[in-house]
């Protein structure tokens, strides 16, 4: 065997380990240490990415000593592989990008607290992507909750504690829910891991006994992640949290820890249950409403905030509906389209939030419009990120969320003669135009030429957050222009789901 | 480099620069009256756009909301809002009710539950993970992963509520030689804190430092200590050492009987809550202080996830285990399982005094 096949269990077992340690250094040196570990993590994942692409198929890592049916197990694919390096580089570029106001955000005596939940989360999204075992997937959906929540509330405002607060109620409804869900998936097949789960399921399903249970057990499943992920009727705690919190938090919320769940999704629908069953009892109908009524409310709902921090998180909403929608067609260009737009909303939305927080620097912490009414000039490159995450967002030619937007226009035709093609199209045409009002609408703000006095001693540049932004606006424009190779990696590594 | 170069200003490197940074060239002498005027301008028509604004200012913030929640199409909404959520409550319980009915019949000899899984897990669980207790062989050997996850999960938690509610204590004024010098450590890190905070800002007025957590103001640490209760004391001194005791003996015999890490942890972190309710925080502090339990919680933590690691890479990769499995039924088997116990049981004791501690006092 390979010594490569090792690296994903290294790269999810490497954050674990340096998560209580970092518990007895000082923040500086958890700093430094967690910089260190997502870096690590992230280059073993891109050695395993590689492993995959050249030996061409999928494989699966056992856990401990004993084989498939009864021990634990991760599966590492072309598409793990690949949402795990990208993840692990948003990641790093988002704490390296706030790090100047999680310094002045965070208690000195509680940032190693800080660089602690970092870890955990990124131990937790990485099991939750190479997880093979829906046991597995709940452990770490507890740790990535828990550790979510303290990345909410760590900046210590009261609101923090209101949003942690509604954040953990619905979280914790969402994983009871799967819970539910996993048991009595267990109850009616006898096994946690994927394979051998979707062969009871198939054999349900043939004999027709209790295909009531695995009805109920799909829907709670669904409304569980849809709830962690903040699909639309479930996503009140979702602005606050996203709004309020430190810039590294907001930007790897909004980008990461939903998309973690998402991921999970996926790998349910694919591995365990299959896609054909999931038509049969209709769940990908009711994600597609939803989806689309996410797709319009989440933006409207943006259209009417004054707060730029929270229109920003509510056009969250309204890209996770995009999202969904894509599982609602049930083509697999519909998914494909879903699994780019994981990674063009991972790239804008930590793009925005950092450079969003750079640009009411000036402003004593509040992103009211008004105050960042000529802010653009006090920093271009602020600016500048902030420009292209929301031409992104919008949809303009080269960049990747245009890219998304034709794959999703695309799949809509694939359907073929039925309802969803018209509907899908006709909400991609809406919602593109009221993402468009309300992100250039903020732009125009922005750069409106007039000089605008700053607080005193509040601005400050930081080379580092420049540094991550032009990455990050490196990683937009790669996306939207070479996307031919991610779109061909996404569509074997879904073959390879098979 | 080029900065000392003659002629630096006019040069484009340096223009791009003042570009990048926003900063505004300083105005010359026959602009100055422009430039004020402009500021007054600007400060004018914010001025005019925030007087609405400061109208409701002063005005009662809630007046708005109380309004609105009088109205009687809010209290008929609210009526209807309530009566909706009840019915959809009770559609879901009656739901998973009714999905109770369809699924297999509890303890019948043939749910899928009953499958090769269960068998091979109690037919041969003792020989190949040396044994008694099938649980804990299942758990730790078989499912070693998942366990790993769920001590972090208490992990994770304990850090979230010391991010709620952990403070740093004044040390006491007539402390011993020990407490002066922690005192001045912490205040050596408190400088450097705030140094590191005011770097980072580098705020000319030094308005922006980092936020502090300390006590809040005007609480004693006499406050946060329990009553002295007799009879409460004269039973905990009977009971504790015995409650340890089974503790310990519950850890050691994880492996032989009904037990293990998790609950011979939470008997042993009730003893220690106990104590502590018995005798206060400062006849605690003498063996289990901040510094014992980041010992022991950073060691515990460390060493599983070493052994763990040494068992799934050695079990992915076919490597055999020298670790001897031992005696079916004797103290000392089973392998790994007896330290990982004993790893789980210390960091369940501390989690679960550390949340008793941080809701109580918010320190140790």
């Amino acid at each position: 065997m390979d010594f490569v096949r090792n690296f994903p269990f290294f790269s999810i077992l490497l954050p674990m380990i340096s998560g209580p340690i970092s518990s007895v250094m000082s923040g500086k040196r958890a700093k430094r240490l967690n910089f260190a570990v997502v870096t690590v993590s992230g280059l073993l994942s891109v050695a395993a990415f590689v492993y995959v692409l050249y030996t061409g198929e999928a494989y699966n890592y056992r856990m401990g000593a004993f084989p498939a049916p009864f021990g634990n197990e991760i599966r590492v694919g072309l598409l793990e592989t690949m949402m795990a390096s990208f993840f692990c580089f948003v990641m790093l570029l988002s704490i390296v990008g706030g790090y100047r106001f999680t310094v002045v955000d965070i208690p000195a005596e509680k940032q190693n607290l800080f660089y602690i939940m970092m870890n955990l989360l990124l131990s937790s999204l990485l099991a939750l992507i190479y997880t093979n075992d829906m046991f597995t997937g709940y452990v770490f959906i507890e740790i990535n909750t828990i550790a979510a929540c303290g990345l909410i509330m760590i900046r210590g405002w009261g609101r923090n504690l209101l949003a942690a607060t509604k954040y953990m109620i619905m979280s914790l409804l969402g994983s009871g829910l799967v819970l539910i869900s996993l048991s009595i998936l267990y109850g009616i097949t006898g096994h946690l891991l994927m394979e051998p789960m979707h062969e009871a399921i198939v054999q349900i399903i043939e004999q027709r006994t209790y295909s009531e249970p695995l009805t109920v057990a799909v829907g709670l499943f669904c409304v569980g992640i849809a709830i962690k992920s903040a699909l639309f009727p479930f996503h009140s705690w979702l602005p606050d949290a996203y709004g309020y919190s430190t810039c590294a938090s907001s930007a790897i919320l909004s980008s990461l820890v939903s998309k973690g769940y998402i991921f999970l999704l996926i790998k349910f629908f694919y591995r365990v249950i299959g896609m054909d069953i999931i038509h049969t009892i209709q769940v990908d109908d009711v994600l597609f409403v939803f989806g689309i009524a996410g797709m319009v409310f989440g933006s409207i709902s943006a259209i009417q905030q004054t707060d730029v921090s929270r229109m920003i998180a509510f056009s969250s909403v309204a890209q996770i509906g995009y999202i969904y929608m894509g599982f609602g067609l049930n083509t697999e260009a519909g998914m494909i389209a879903s699994i780019f737009h994981i990674l063009a909303h991972a790239a804008g939305k930590s793009m925005l939030f950092i450079s969003l927080n750079s640009l009411s620097d000036g402003t004593w912490e509040y992103a009211n419009y008004r105050k960042l009414r000529g802010s653009a000039y006090r920093h271009r490159i602020a600016s500048l990120g902030f420009a292209i995450g929301s031409l992104s967002m919008v949809g303009i030619p080269l960049l990747a969320g245009f890219t998304s937007k034709v794959y999703y226009a695309k799949a809509a035709f694939g359907v073929g003669s039925s309802p969803k093609m018209l509907i899908a199209l006709v909400a991609l045409a809406i919602s593109t135009i009221l993402n468009a009002m309300y992100f250039i609408g903020q732009l125009i703000n922005i750069y409106t030429p007039i000089v605008t006095e700053p607080e005193p001693g509040t601005v400050k540049h930081s080379n580092v957050t420049r540094v991550a932004v032009f990455m990050f606006i490196a990683v937009n424009f790669v996306l939207g222009m070479g996307s031919e190779p991610v779109f061909r990696w996404i569509q074997t590594g879904l073959a390879q789901f098979m | 480099m080029s900065r000392i170069r003659k002629n630096y200003e006019n040069s484009f490197a340096h223009r791009f620069l003042v570009f990048v940074k926003g900063d505004k060239p300083l105005p010359e002498e026959d602009h100055v009256e422009e430039w004020k005027h402009r500021v007054a301008e600007v400060k004018e028509t914010e001025r005019a756009e925030n007087a609405s604004y400061l109208e409701l200012a002063e005005t009662d913030p809630y007046e708005d909301a109380k309004r609105f929640a009088k109205m009687s199409d809010m209290r008929v909404f609210r009526r209807i809002y309530y009566v909706l959520a009840m019915l959809m409550c009770l559609m879901i319980i009656g739901m998973l009710i009714m999905n109770v009915a369809y699924m297999p019949a509890f303890g019948s000899e043939d749910t899928p539950t009953n499958n090769e899984v269960a068998e091979r897990y109690l037919e041969k669980g003792s020989e190949e993970t040396g044994v008694v207790n099938t649980v804990t062989g299942m758990i730790l050997q078989y499912r070693a992963f998942d366990t790993f996850g769920e001590t972090n999960v208490l992990f994770v938690a304990a850090c979230s509520v010391m991010i709620l509610l952990f403070y740093k204590t004044e040390p006491e004024a007539d402390g011993t030689e020990k407490r002066k010098r922690k005192k001045k450590a912490a205040a050596r890190h408190n400088d450097e804190a705030v140094a590191q905070a005011e770097a980072a800002a580098e705020t000319p007025d030094g308005s922006v430092t980092a936020p502090s957590c300390a006590w809040p103001q005007g609480m004693q640490e006499k406050e946060t200590e329990p009553e002295r209760d007799i009879i409460l004391q004269n039973v905990a001194r009977v009971v504790v050492p015995m409650i340890f005791l089974f503790g310990l003996y519950i850890l050691l015999n994880g492996h032989l009987s009904p037990g293990g890490g998790f609950s011979g942890g939470a008997v042993i972190g009730a003893g220690l809550i106990l104590y502590n309710a018995a005798f206060g925080f400062r006849a605690t502090r003498r063996f289990f202080d901040e510094k014992v339990y980041d010992i022991i919680k950073v060691g515990s933590l460390c060493l599983y996830a070493l052994i763990i690691a040494y068992y799934l890479f050695t079990g992915a990769n076919g490597i055999a285990s020298i670790v001897p499995l031992g005696k079916l039924g004797a103290i000392i088997s089973s392998g790994l399982i007896l330290p990982i116990n004993l790893l789980v049981g210390l960091e369940v004791a501390c989690t679960m005094y550390a949340f008793y501690a941080l809701f109580r006092r918010g320190t140790f």
